[in-house]
Protein backbone atom coordinates (compact mmCIF):
# COMPACT_ATOMS: atom_id res chain seq x y z
CA UNK A 1 0.00 0.00 0.00
CA UNK A 2 2.79 2.40 0.88
CA UNK A 3 4.42 1.72 -2.44
CA UNK A 4 1.37 2.95 -4.30
CA UNK A 5 0.95 5.96 -2.06
CA UNK A 6 4.54 7.12 -2.20
CA UNK A 7 4.53 8.13 -5.81
CA UNK A 8 1.38 10.08 -5.16
CA UNK A 9 1.42 13.50 -3.68
CA UNK A 10 1.92 14.14 0.01
CA UNK A 11 -1.38 14.06 1.84
CA UNK A 12 -1.43 17.61 3.05
CA UNK A 13 0.39 19.36 0.28
CA UNK A 14 -0.02 23.03 -0.33
CA UNK A 15 -1.52 24.18 -3.59
CA UNK A 16 1.06 23.99 -6.33
CA UNK A 17 2.01 26.98 -8.41
CA UNK A 18 -0.14 27.32 -11.52
CA UNK A 19 1.31 25.08 -14.20
CA UNK A 20 2.72 25.77 -17.64
CA UNK A 21 1.75 23.50 -20.50
CA UNK A 22 3.89 23.21 -23.56
CA UNK A 23 3.30 21.21 -26.73
CA UNK A 24 6.17 20.62 -29.14
CA UNK A 25 5.33 19.23 -32.58
CA UNK A 26 2.60 17.15 -30.98
CA UNK A 27 0.75 14.80 -33.32
CA UNK A 28 -1.87 12.27 -32.37
CA UNK A 29 -3.54 9.31 -34.08
CA UNK A 30 -6.62 7.21 -33.34
CA UNK A 31 -5.57 4.05 -35.18
CA UNK A 32 -4.84 5.24 -38.71
CA UNK A 33 -6.78 8.47 -38.39
CA UNK A 34 -4.66 11.46 -37.56
CA UNK A 35 -6.43 13.80 -35.14
CA UNK A 36 -3.67 16.31 -34.38
CA UNK A 37 -0.90 17.45 -36.67
CA UNK A 38 2.28 19.07 -35.34
CA UNK A 39 0.76 21.22 -32.62
CA UNK A 40 3.20 23.57 -30.91
CA UNK A 41 1.94 25.96 -28.30
CA UNK A 42 2.56 27.25 -24.81
CA UNK A 43 -0.16 27.79 -22.23
CA UNK A 44 1.23 30.30 -19.73
CA UNK A 45 0.50 29.94 -16.02
CA UNK A 46 -2.40 31.77 -14.33
CA UNK A 47 -4.23 32.35 -17.57
CA UNK A 48 -7.29 31.10 -19.40
CA UNK A 49 -6.69 29.66 -22.84
CA UNK A 50 -9.71 28.88 -24.99
CA UNK A 51 -9.53 26.21 -27.68
CA UNK A 52 -12.03 26.91 -30.44
CA UNK A 53 -12.80 25.33 -33.78
CA UNK A 54 -15.45 23.29 -35.57
CA UNK A 55 -16.46 19.78 -34.41
CA UNK A 56 -13.79 17.20 -35.07
CA UNK A 57 -10.99 19.77 -35.33
CA UNK A 58 -9.00 18.07 -32.58
CA UNK A 59 -9.48 20.54 -29.73
CA UNK A 60 -10.99 17.97 -27.38
CA UNK A 61 -8.36 15.43 -28.34
CA UNK A 62 -5.69 17.96 -27.42
CA UNK A 63 -7.38 18.72 -24.12
CA UNK A 64 -7.70 15.03 -23.24
CA UNK A 65 -4.06 14.49 -24.11
CA UNK A 66 -2.96 16.88 -21.37
CA UNK A 67 -4.14 14.57 -18.60
CA UNK A 68 -3.64 11.46 -20.77
CA UNK A 69 -7.28 10.48 -20.59
CA UNK A 70 -6.98 9.23 -24.16
CA UNK A 71 -4.84 6.39 -22.80
CA UNK A 72 -8.07 4.41 -22.35
CA UNK A 73 -8.71 4.23 -26.05
CA UNK A 74 -7.07 1.30 -27.82
CA UNK A 75 -4.90 1.95 -30.86
CA UNK A 76 -3.81 5.50 -30.05
CA UNK A 77 -0.33 6.81 -30.88
CA UNK A 78 1.47 10.13 -30.58
CA UNK A 79 4.60 11.87 -31.79
CA UNK A 80 6.27 14.95 -30.45
CA UNK A 81 5.88 15.93 -26.83
CA UNK A 82 3.61 17.51 -24.27
CA UNK A 83 5.07 18.83 -21.06
CA UNK A 84 3.83 20.19 -17.76
CA UNK A 85 6.23 22.56 -15.97
CA UNK A 86 9.03 21.37 -18.20
CA UNK A 87 8.53 17.66 -17.53
CA UNK A 88 7.25 15.47 -20.33
CA UNK A 89 3.90 13.92 -19.45
CA UNK A 90 4.97 10.85 -21.43
CA UNK A 91 8.08 10.44 -19.28
CA UNK A 92 8.41 6.79 -18.22
CA UNK A 93 9.02 7.86 -14.61
CA UNK A 94 5.91 9.98 -14.51
CA UNK A 95 2.94 8.38 -12.83
CA UNK A 96 -0.28 8.98 -14.75
CA UNK A 97 -2.30 8.87 -11.55
CA UNK A 98 -0.20 11.66 -10.04
CA UNK A 99 -0.42 13.63 -13.29
CA UNK A 100 -4.21 13.49 -13.19
CA UNK A 101 -4.18 14.82 -9.65
CA UNK A 102 -2.13 17.79 -10.79
CA UNK A 103 -4.35 18.32 -13.84
CA UNK A 104 -8.04 18.41 -12.98
CA UNK A 105 -10.77 18.00 -15.57
CA UNK A 106 -14.44 18.94 -15.89
CA UNK A 107 -16.56 17.41 -18.63
CA UNK A 108 -19.27 18.64 -20.95
CA UNK A 109 -21.91 16.46 -19.38
CA UNK A 110 -21.71 16.86 -15.58
CA UNK A 111 -20.91 13.49 -14.08
CA UNK A 112 -21.10 13.49 -10.29
CA UNK A 113 -20.98 10.05 -8.70
CA UNK A 114 -24.36 8.80 -7.42
CA UNK A 115 -23.25 9.75 -3.91
CA UNK A 116 -23.74 12.66 -1.56
CA UNK A 117 -22.34 16.11 -2.35
CA UNK A 118 -19.83 15.63 0.46
CA UNK A 119 -18.62 12.25 -0.79
CA UNK A 120 -18.25 13.59 -4.31
CA UNK A 121 -16.01 16.45 -3.27
CA UNK A 122 -14.07 14.36 -0.75
CA UNK A 123 -13.35 11.65 -3.30
CA UNK A 124 -9.92 12.80 -4.42
CA UNK A 125 -8.73 13.31 -0.85
CA UNK A 126 -10.05 9.92 0.21
CA UNK A 127 -8.25 7.98 -2.49
CA UNK A 128 -5.10 9.78 -1.38
CA UNK A 129 -5.52 8.25 2.03
CA UNK A 130 -7.03 11.16 3.95
CA UNK A 131 -9.32 9.62 6.55
CA UNK A 132 -9.49 12.20 9.37
CA UNK A 133 -12.95 13.72 9.21
CA UNK A 134 -11.78 17.17 10.29
CA UNK A 135 -9.33 17.23 7.41
CA UNK A 136 -11.97 16.01 4.95
CA UNK A 137 -14.47 18.58 6.21
CA UNK A 138 -11.90 21.27 5.55
CA UNK A 139 -11.16 20.05 2.03
CA UNK A 140 -14.87 19.86 1.20
CA UNK A 141 -15.67 23.32 2.52
CA UNK A 142 -12.66 24.97 0.90
CA UNK A 143 -13.36 23.34 -2.47
CA UNK A 144 -17.06 24.16 -2.44
CA UNK A 145 -16.27 27.75 -1.54
CA UNK A 146 -13.80 27.98 -4.40
CA UNK A 147 -16.48 26.60 -6.71
CA UNK A 148 -18.91 29.27 -5.42
CA UNK A 149 -21.32 26.59 -4.28
CA UNK A 150 -20.84 26.47 -0.51
CA UNK A 151 -23.67 28.81 0.44
CA UNK A 152 -26.13 26.95 -1.75
CA UNK A 153 -25.39 23.46 -0.46
CA UNK A 154 -23.87 23.76 3.02
CA UNK A 155 -27.09 22.57 4.68
CA UNK A 156 -27.52 19.56 2.44
CA UNK A 157 -24.01 18.18 2.06
CA UNK A 158 -25.16 14.64 2.88
CA UNK A 159 -27.87 14.53 0.24
CA UNK A 160 -27.31 13.09 -3.21
CA UNK A 161 -25.47 15.31 -5.66
CA UNK A 162 -27.88 14.13 -8.33
CA UNK A 163 -30.69 16.09 -6.66
CA UNK A 164 -29.07 19.41 -7.57
CA UNK A 165 -29.77 21.45 -10.69
CA UNK A 166 -27.56 20.90 -13.73
CA UNK A 167 -25.51 24.02 -13.08
CA UNK A 168 -25.03 23.08 -9.43
CA UNK A 169 -24.03 19.54 -10.39
CA UNK A 170 -21.46 20.96 -12.76
CA UNK A 171 -20.07 23.12 -9.96
CA UNK A 172 -19.93 20.03 -7.71
CA UNK A 173 -17.75 18.51 -10.43
CA UNK A 174 -15.58 21.62 -10.45
CA UNK A 175 -15.30 21.52 -6.64
CA UNK A 176 -14.43 17.84 -6.87
CA UNK A 177 -11.61 18.64 -9.28
CA UNK A 178 -10.40 21.60 -7.17
CA UNK A 179 -10.25 19.44 -4.04
CA UNK A 180 -7.11 17.81 -5.44
CA UNK A 181 -5.43 21.29 -5.49
CA UNK A 182 -4.55 20.96 -9.15
CA UNK A 183 -2.22 23.36 -10.90
CA UNK A 184 -4.12 23.05 -14.18
CA UNK A 185 -7.86 22.76 -14.79
CA UNK A 186 -9.15 21.40 -18.08
CA UNK A 187 -12.72 22.33 -19.00
CA UNK A 188 -14.32 20.43 -21.86
CA UNK A 189 -17.29 22.56 -22.94
CA UNK A 190 -18.34 22.94 -19.30
CA UNK A 191 -21.38 25.11 -19.98
CA UNK A 192 -22.64 23.87 -23.33
CA UNK A 193 -25.56 22.00 -21.74
CA UNK A 194 -26.44 24.70 -19.19
CA UNK A 195 -28.92 27.54 -19.16
CA UNK A 196 -27.61 31.13 -19.55
CA UNK A 197 -27.72 31.86 -15.80
CA UNK A 198 -25.66 28.81 -14.91
CA UNK A 199 -23.33 29.49 -17.80
CA UNK A 200 -22.64 32.95 -16.46
CA UNK A 201 -21.85 31.53 -13.03
CA UNK A 202 -19.36 29.09 -14.54
CA UNK A 203 -17.72 31.89 -16.53
CA UNK A 204 -17.41 34.08 -13.44
CA UNK A 205 -15.92 31.12 -11.65
CA UNK A 206 -13.36 30.60 -14.40
CA UNK A 207 -12.39 34.24 -14.09
CA UNK A 208 -11.96 33.89 -10.31
CA UNK A 209 -9.99 30.67 -10.52
CA UNK A 210 -7.38 31.79 -13.01
CA UNK A 211 -5.51 33.67 -10.31
CA UNK A 212 -4.68 30.37 -8.67
CA UNK A 213 -4.38 27.95 -11.53
CA UNK A 214 -3.98 27.59 -15.25
CA UNK A 215 -7.16 26.93 -17.18
CA UNK A 216 -7.66 25.43 -20.62
CA UNK A 217 -11.24 25.54 -21.87
CA UNK A 218 -12.69 23.93 -24.97
CA UNK A 219 -15.77 25.72 -26.18
CA UNK A 220 -18.13 25.91 -29.11
CA UNK A 221 -19.44 29.18 -27.84
CA UNK A 222 -17.37 31.96 -29.39
CA UNK A 223 -18.84 34.65 -27.14
CA UNK A 224 -17.79 32.56 -24.20
CA UNK A 225 -14.24 32.29 -25.50
CA UNK A 226 -14.20 36.03 -26.08
CA UNK A 227 -15.55 36.79 -22.61
CA UNK A 228 -13.69 34.31 -20.47
CA UNK A 229 -10.26 33.75 -21.99
CA UNK A 230 -6.92 35.56 -22.19
CA UNK A 231 -5.61 33.56 -25.11
CA UNK A 232 -7.46 31.81 -27.89
CA UNK A 233 -6.23 28.96 -30.05
CA UNK A 234 -8.10 28.20 -33.25
CA UNK A 235 -7.93 24.57 -34.33
CA UNK A 236 -8.95 23.36 -37.76
CA UNK A 237 -8.69 19.77 -39.09
CA UNK A 238 -6.12 18.76 -36.54
CA UNK A 239 -3.95 21.81 -37.03
CA UNK A 240 -3.38 24.82 -34.88
CA UNK A 241 -4.22 27.64 -37.26
CA UNK A 242 -3.68 30.58 -35.00
CA UNK A 243 -2.92 31.32 -31.37
CA UNK A 244 -2.89 34.75 -29.83
CA UNK A 245 -4.37 37.11 -27.29
CA UNK A 246 -8.14 36.74 -27.33
CA UNK A 247 -8.69 40.41 -28.26
CA UNK A 248 -6.50 40.12 -31.28
CA UNK A 249 -7.98 36.81 -32.47
CA UNK A 250 -11.49 38.18 -32.34
CA UNK A 251 -10.78 41.63 -33.76
CA UNK A 252 -7.73 41.32 -36.00
CA UNK A 253 -7.18 37.62 -36.87
CA UNK A 254 -4.09 37.12 -38.98
CA UNK A 255 -5.35 34.01 -40.75
CA UNK A 256 -8.14 34.00 -43.30
CA UNK A 257 -9.58 30.74 -41.91
CA UNK A 258 -9.76 32.19 -38.38
CA UNK A 259 -11.59 35.21 -39.70
CA UNK A 260 -14.02 32.97 -41.58
CA UNK A 261 -14.71 30.89 -38.49
CA UNK A 262 -15.22 33.69 -35.99
CA UNK A 263 -17.46 35.60 -38.34
CA UNK A 264 -19.58 32.48 -38.79
CA UNK A 265 -18.85 31.73 -42.41
CA UNK A 266 -18.31 28.05 -41.51
CA UNK A 267 -18.26 25.72 -38.51
CA UNK B 1 -33.81 3.94 -48.02
CA UNK B 2 -35.23 6.37 -50.51
CA UNK B 3 -37.36 8.97 -48.88
CA UNK B 4 -40.70 9.50 -50.59
CA UNK B 5 -42.25 12.88 -49.90
CA UNK B 6 -45.42 12.41 -47.91
CA UNK B 7 -47.55 14.41 -50.29
CA UNK B 8 -46.54 12.41 -53.37
CA UNK B 9 -49.15 9.70 -52.70
CA UNK B 10 -52.73 10.32 -53.93
CA UNK B 11 -54.91 11.69 -51.18
CA UNK B 12 -57.49 8.89 -51.04
CA UNK B 13 -54.87 6.16 -50.90
CA UNK B 14 -53.32 7.87 -47.92
CA UNK B 15 -56.58 7.90 -46.05
CA UNK B 16 -57.05 4.19 -46.79
CA UNK B 17 -53.58 3.42 -45.42
CA UNK B 18 -54.30 5.25 -42.19
CA UNK B 19 -57.52 3.31 -41.78
CA UNK B 20 -55.76 -0.03 -42.25
CA UNK B 21 -53.10 0.90 -39.74
CA UNK B 22 -55.82 1.62 -37.20
CA UNK B 23 -57.32 -1.87 -37.57
CA UNK B 24 -53.84 -3.40 -37.39
CA UNK B 25 -53.11 -1.44 -34.23
CA UNK B 26 -56.35 -2.65 -32.71
CA UNK B 27 -55.67 -6.34 -33.45
CA UNK B 28 -52.12 -6.00 -32.24
CA UNK B 29 -53.28 -4.36 -29.03
CA UNK B 30 -55.82 -7.09 -28.31
CA UNK B 31 -53.29 -9.85 -29.03
CA UNK B 32 -50.57 -8.44 -26.81
CA UNK B 33 -53.04 -7.66 -24.02
CA UNK B 34 -54.25 -11.25 -24.13
CA UNK B 35 -50.65 -12.52 -23.96
CA UNK B 36 -49.91 -10.22 -21.05
CA UNK B 37 -52.99 -11.43 -19.16
CA UNK B 38 -52.20 -15.12 -19.61
CA UNK B 39 -49.12 -14.95 -17.38
CA UNK B 40 -50.65 -13.44 -14.23
CA UNK B 41 -53.69 -15.65 -14.72
CA UNK B 42 -51.45 -18.72 -14.85
CA UNK B 43 -49.55 -17.70 -11.71
CA UNK B 44 -52.79 -17.10 -9.86
CA UNK B 45 -54.22 -20.44 -11.01
CA UNK B 46 -51.10 -22.30 -9.85
CA UNK B 47 -51.15 -20.54 -6.48
CA UNK B 48 -54.84 -21.35 -5.97
CA UNK B 49 -54.33 -25.00 -6.94
CA UNK B 50 -51.39 -25.41 -4.56
CA UNK B 51 -53.08 -23.75 -1.61
CA UNK B 52 -56.36 -25.62 -2.20
CA UNK B 53 -54.53 -28.95 -2.24
CA UNK B 54 -52.46 -27.94 0.79
CA UNK B 55 -55.46 -26.74 2.76
CA UNK B 56 -56.35 -30.04 4.58
CA UNK B 57 -52.75 -30.41 5.83
CA UNK B 58 -52.47 -26.75 6.76
CA UNK B 59 -55.64 -26.82 8.88
CA UNK B 60 -54.79 -30.15 10.49
CA UNK B 61 -51.09 -29.62 11.10
CA UNK B 62 -51.01 -25.81 11.22
CA UNK B 63 -47.57 -24.39 12.07
CA UNK B 64 -46.05 -27.76 12.99
CA UNK B 65 -45.41 -28.34 9.30
CA UNK B 66 -42.52 -25.87 9.44
CA UNK B 67 -41.64 -26.04 13.14
CA UNK B 68 -41.56 -29.79 13.77
CA UNK B 69 -38.74 -32.08 12.70
CA UNK B 70 -40.84 -35.19 13.02
CA UNK B 71 -41.74 -36.57 9.58
CA UNK B 72 -43.45 -39.90 10.16
CA UNK B 73 -45.77 -40.87 7.34
CA UNK B 74 -47.16 -43.94 9.15
CA UNK B 75 -48.04 -41.95 12.26
CA UNK B 76 -49.45 -39.09 10.23
CA UNK B 77 -46.89 -36.59 11.50
CA UNK B 78 -45.48 -34.24 8.95
CA UNK B 79 -42.86 -31.80 10.24
CA UNK B 80 -40.77 -30.41 7.40
CA UNK B 81 -38.47 -28.15 9.43
CA UNK B 82 -35.29 -29.99 8.32
CA UNK B 83 -36.27 -29.55 4.67
CA UNK B 84 -36.98 -25.86 5.18
CA UNK B 85 -33.65 -25.51 6.99
CA UNK B 86 -31.84 -27.42 4.23
CA UNK B 87 -33.34 -25.29 1.47
CA UNK B 88 -32.27 -22.08 3.15
CA UNK B 89 -28.80 -23.25 4.21
CA UNK B 90 -27.87 -24.90 0.91
CA UNK B 91 -28.97 -21.77 -0.98
CA UNK B 92 -27.06 -19.53 1.43
CA UNK B 93 -23.90 -21.62 1.00
CA UNK B 94 -24.40 -21.43 -2.75
CA UNK B 95 -24.64 -17.63 -2.68
CA UNK B 96 -21.60 -17.28 -0.41
CA UNK B 97 -19.54 -19.26 -2.91
CA UNK B 98 -21.10 -18.02 -6.15
CA UNK B 99 -21.45 -14.28 -5.53
CA UNK B 100 -17.78 -13.26 -5.23
CA UNK B 101 -16.84 -15.66 -8.02
CA UNK B 102 -19.55 -14.43 -10.36
CA UNK B 103 -18.84 -10.76 -9.70
CA UNK B 104 -15.14 -11.45 -10.18
CA UNK B 105 -15.86 -13.06 -13.55
CA UNK B 106 -18.13 -10.16 -14.50
CA UNK B 107 -15.55 -7.52 -13.54
CA UNK B 108 -12.82 -9.36 -15.43
CA UNK B 109 -14.97 -9.66 -18.54
CA UNK B 110 -16.21 -6.09 -18.50
CA UNK B 111 -13.06 -4.27 -17.34
CA UNK B 112 -9.88 -6.27 -17.88
CA UNK B 113 -10.48 -8.91 -20.50
CA UNK B 114 -9.10 -8.24 -23.97
CA UNK B 115 -11.90 -7.85 -26.45
CA UNK B 116 -11.21 -11.16 -28.20
CA UNK B 117 -11.49 -13.10 -24.95
CA UNK B 118 -14.73 -11.46 -23.78
CA UNK B 119 -17.06 -13.31 -26.16
CA UNK B 120 -15.75 -16.88 -25.71
CA UNK B 121 -15.40 -16.71 -21.92
CA UNK B 122 -18.79 -15.05 -21.57
CA UNK B 123 -20.28 -17.76 -23.77
CA UNK B 124 -18.76 -20.53 -21.66
CA UNK B 125 -20.07 -18.99 -18.46
CA UNK B 126 -23.53 -18.67 -19.99
CA UNK B 127 -23.26 -22.29 -21.07
CA UNK B 128 -23.19 -23.32 -17.39
CA UNK B 129 -26.83 -22.31 -17.27
CA UNK B 130 -27.71 -24.57 -20.16
CA UNK B 131 -26.37 -27.83 -18.66
CA UNK B 132 -29.29 -30.04 -17.53
CA UNK B 133 -29.43 -30.34 -13.76
CA UNK B 134 -29.35 -34.14 -13.83
CA UNK B 135 -25.94 -33.86 -15.49
CA UNK B 136 -24.77 -31.67 -12.62
CA UNK B 137 -26.14 -34.33 -10.27
CA UNK B 138 -24.14 -37.09 -11.96
CA UNK B 139 -21.02 -34.94 -11.97
CA UNK B 140 -21.66 -34.29 -8.28
CA UNK B 141 -21.88 -37.97 -7.47
CA UNK B 142 -18.88 -39.09 -9.49
CA UNK B 143 -16.51 -36.14 -9.24
CA UNK B 144 -17.52 -33.56 -6.65
CA UNK B 145 -18.47 -35.84 -3.76
CA UNK B 146 -15.29 -37.99 -3.91
CA UNK B 147 -13.22 -34.80 -4.16
CA UNK B 148 -14.97 -33.23 -1.17
CA UNK B 149 -14.64 -36.43 0.85
CA UNK B 150 -10.97 -37.12 0.05
CA UNK B 151 -9.52 -33.61 -0.07
CA UNK B 152 -11.68 -30.61 0.67
CA UNK B 153 -13.40 -31.76 3.84
CA UNK B 154 -10.25 -33.09 5.56
CA UNK B 155 -8.45 -29.90 4.51
CA UNK B 156 -11.11 -27.62 5.98
CA UNK B 157 -11.52 -29.66 9.14
CA UNK B 158 -7.94 -30.65 9.96
CA UNK B 159 -5.49 -28.48 8.06
CA UNK B 160 -7.34 -25.22 8.64
CA UNK B 161 -8.55 -26.43 12.07
CA UNK B 162 -12.09 -25.37 11.20
CA UNK B 163 -13.22 -28.67 12.77
CA UNK B 164 -13.22 -26.80 16.07
CA UNK B 165 -16.28 -24.88 14.90
CA UNK B 166 -19.57 -26.76 14.67
CA UNK B 167 -19.91 -25.85 10.98
CA UNK B 168 -17.09 -28.04 9.68
CA UNK B 169 -17.04 -30.86 12.22
CA UNK B 170 -18.01 -34.52 12.07
CA UNK B 171 -17.37 -37.36 9.68
CA UNK B 172 -16.88 -36.65 5.99
CA UNK B 173 -19.31 -38.97 4.24
CA UNK B 174 -19.49 -37.04 1.04
CA UNK B 175 -23.18 -36.43 0.36
CA UNK B 176 -23.79 -33.32 2.41
CA UNK B 177 -25.12 -29.83 2.68
CA UNK B 178 -21.71 -28.63 1.46
CA UNK B 179 -21.95 -30.74 -1.70
CA UNK B 180 -25.41 -29.35 -2.38
CA UNK B 181 -24.16 -25.81 -1.78
CA UNK B 182 -21.26 -26.22 -4.20
CA UNK B 183 -23.49 -27.70 -6.92
CA UNK B 184 -26.01 -24.90 -6.44
CA UNK B 185 -23.22 -22.32 -6.56
CA UNK B 186 -22.14 -23.59 -9.96
CA UNK B 187 -25.73 -23.49 -11.16
CA UNK B 188 -26.43 -20.00 -9.81
CA UNK B 189 -23.13 -18.52 -10.99
CA UNK B 190 -24.03 -17.95 -14.66
CA UNK B 191 -27.18 -16.04 -13.71
CA UNK B 192 -25.39 -13.70 -11.32
CA UNK B 193 -22.45 -13.32 -13.66
CA UNK B 194 -24.45 -12.64 -16.81
CA UNK B 195 -26.61 -9.97 -15.19
CA UNK B 196 -23.62 -8.35 -13.46
CA UNK B 197 -21.62 -8.27 -16.68
CA UNK B 198 -24.41 -6.54 -18.54
CA UNK B 199 -24.91 -3.87 -15.90
CA UNK B 200 -21.17 -3.26 -15.53
CA UNK B 201 -20.84 -2.78 -19.28
CA UNK B 202 -23.76 -0.35 -19.13
CA UNK B 203 -22.01 1.98 -16.68
CA UNK B 204 -21.54 5.22 -18.62
CA UNK B 205 -18.06 6.18 -19.76
CA UNK B 206 -18.50 9.56 -18.07
CA UNK B 207 -18.52 7.86 -14.66
CA UNK B 208 -15.30 6.01 -15.42
CA UNK B 209 -13.65 9.16 -16.73
CA UNK B 210 -14.79 11.13 -13.68
CA UNK B 211 -12.88 8.78 -11.39
CA UNK B 212 -9.80 8.52 -13.60
CA UNK B 213 -9.59 12.29 -14.11
CA UNK B 214 -9.48 12.69 -10.33
CA UNK B 215 -6.42 10.50 -10.15
CA UNK B 216 -8.03 7.15 -9.37
CA UNK B 217 -6.19 4.01 -10.35
CA UNK B 218 -8.02 1.51 -12.50
CA UNK B 219 -8.88 -0.55 -9.44
CA UNK B 220 -10.16 2.50 -7.56
CA UNK B 221 -12.22 3.46 -10.58
CA UNK B 222 -13.89 0.03 -10.60
CA UNK B 223 -14.41 0.01 -6.84
CA UNK B 224 -15.70 3.57 -6.47
CA UNK B 225 -17.36 4.48 -9.74
CA UNK B 226 -18.25 1.36 -11.70
CA UNK B 227 -19.48 -1.15 -9.10
CA UNK B 228 -21.56 1.33 -7.03
CA UNK B 229 -23.25 2.55 -10.19
CA UNK B 230 -24.10 -1.04 -11.11
CA UNK B 231 -25.06 -2.06 -7.57
CA UNK B 232 -28.80 -2.40 -8.04
CA UNK B 233 -28.37 -4.53 -11.13
CA UNK B 234 -25.85 -6.77 -9.39
CA UNK B 235 -28.24 -7.26 -6.47
CA UNK B 236 -30.93 -8.20 -8.95
CA UNK B 237 -28.58 -10.79 -10.44
CA UNK B 238 -27.81 -12.25 -7.01
CA UNK B 239 -31.51 -12.58 -6.26
CA UNK B 240 -32.06 -14.27 -9.60
CA UNK B 241 -29.32 -16.74 -8.64
CA UNK B 242 -30.94 -17.26 -5.24
CA UNK B 243 -34.27 -17.99 -6.88
CA UNK B 244 -32.54 -20.59 -9.02
CA UNK B 245 -30.88 -22.17 -5.98
CA UNK B 246 -34.02 -22.30 -3.85
CA UNK B 247 -36.04 -24.21 -6.38
CA UNK B 248 -33.39 -26.53 -7.80
CA UNK B 249 -34.44 -30.14 -7.27
CA UNK B 250 -32.72 -32.88 -9.21
CA UNK B 251 -29.02 -32.07 -8.73
CA UNK B 252 -29.54 -31.33 -5.04
CA UNK B 253 -31.50 -34.52 -4.43
CA UNK B 254 -28.62 -36.48 -5.94
CA UNK B 255 -25.90 -35.04 -3.69
CA UNK B 256 -27.43 -33.79 -0.43
CA UNK B 257 -27.92 -37.21 1.22
CA UNK B 258 -31.67 -36.82 1.79
CA UNK B 259 -31.62 -37.18 5.56
CA UNK B 260 -34.28 -35.09 7.31
CA UNK B 261 -32.16 -33.83 10.18
CA UNK B 262 -31.03 -30.39 11.24
CA UNK B 263 -27.30 -30.24 11.80
CA UNK B 264 -25.04 -27.25 12.18
CA UNK B 265 -22.29 -29.05 10.29
CA UNK B 266 -22.11 -28.54 6.55
CA UNK B 267 -20.50 -32.00 6.33
CA UNK B 268 -23.73 -33.66 7.49
CA UNK B 269 -26.33 -34.83 4.99
CA UNK B 270 -29.51 -32.79 4.79
CA UNK B 271 -32.75 -32.42 2.91
CA UNK B 272 -34.48 -29.69 0.98
CA UNK B 273 -38.15 -28.99 0.39
CA UNK B 274 -37.81 -29.57 -3.32
CA UNK B 275 -36.07 -32.92 -2.72
CA UNK B 276 -38.68 -33.94 -0.21
CA UNK B 277 -41.51 -33.33 -2.65
CA UNK B 278 -39.71 -35.05 -5.52
CA UNK B 279 -38.79 -38.09 -3.43
CA UNK B 280 -42.12 -38.75 -1.79
CA UNK B 281 -44.72 -37.57 -4.25
CA UNK B 282 -44.92 -40.78 -6.27
CA UNK B 283 -45.27 -42.88 -3.11
CA UNK B 284 -47.74 -40.69 -1.30
CA UNK B 285 -50.84 -42.81 -0.67
CA UNK B 286 -52.79 -41.13 2.10
CA UNK B 287 -54.63 -37.91 1.40
CA UNK B 288 -52.96 -36.18 4.32
CA UNK B 289 -49.48 -37.15 3.07
CA UNK B 290 -50.26 -35.74 -0.36
CA UNK B 291 -51.70 -32.60 1.16
CA UNK B 292 -48.66 -32.20 3.43
CA UNK B 293 -46.36 -32.34 0.40
CA UNK B 294 -48.51 -29.70 -1.26
CA UNK B 295 -48.17 -27.61 1.88
CA UNK B 296 -44.38 -27.90 1.65
CA UNK B 297 -44.70 -26.77 -1.95
CA UNK B 298 -46.79 -23.82 -0.80
CA UNK B 299 -44.10 -22.83 1.72
CA UNK B 300 -41.45 -23.00 -1.02
CA UNK B 301 -43.70 -20.90 -3.25
CA UNK B 302 -44.06 -18.26 -0.53
CA UNK B 303 -40.32 -18.19 0.15
CA UNK B 304 -39.51 -17.57 -3.51
CA UNK B 305 -42.17 -14.88 -3.59
CA UNK B 306 -40.57 -13.21 -0.57
CA UNK B 307 -37.08 -13.44 -2.11
CA UNK B 308 -38.33 -11.80 -5.26
CA UNK B 309 -40.14 -9.12 -3.28
CA UNK B 310 -36.96 -8.38 -1.32
CA UNK B 311 -34.98 -8.24 -4.56
CA UNK B 312 -37.43 -5.75 -6.05
CA UNK B 313 -37.35 -3.72 -2.86
CA UNK B 314 -33.53 -3.61 -2.79
CA UNK B 315 -33.32 -2.58 -6.41
CA UNK B 316 -35.98 0.04 -5.80
CA UNK B 317 -34.13 1.33 -2.74
CA UNK B 318 -30.88 1.70 -4.62
CA UNK B 319 -32.44 3.38 -7.61
CA UNK B 320 -34.42 5.69 -5.34
CA UNK B 321 -31.24 6.69 -3.49
CA UNK B 322 -29.76 7.62 -6.82
CA UNK B 323 -32.77 9.68 -7.80
CA UNK B 324 -32.93 11.78 -4.62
Amino acid sequence: MTATLEHRLPKSRQALQPGTIEARDFSFWYGKKQALNNISLIVPPSSVTALIGPSGCGKSTFLRSINRLNDLIPGIRHEGDLSLDGQSIFDKDLDVVALRQRVGMVFQRWNPFPKSIYDNVAYGARINGVTRSSELDEVVERSLRRAALWDEVKDRLRTSALGLSGGQQQRVCIARALANQPEVLLLDEPASALDPGSTQKIEELVYELKRELTIVIVTHNLQQAARASDHTAFFFSGQLVELGPTDQIFTRPREERTDAYITGRFG
Amino acid sequence: MTAIPADSAPKDRRRLAVHRVEIGDRIYEILTTACALVVPALVTAIAIAIFAAAWPALTKLSASIITSSDWDVGAGRFGAAPALFGTIVSSAVALVIATPLAIGVAIFLSEFSPRWLRQPVGFLVDLLAAVPSVVYGLWGIFVLIPMLREHVMPFLRDTLHLGATPFFSGAAYGPSMLAAGVILAIMALPYISAVSREVLLAVPRSQREAALALGATRWEMIRDAVVPYAKSGIIGGIMLGLGRALGETMAVTMVIGNRPEISASLFAPGYTMASLIANEFSEATSDLHLSALMAVGAVLFIITLIVNAIARWLVWQVSRERAI
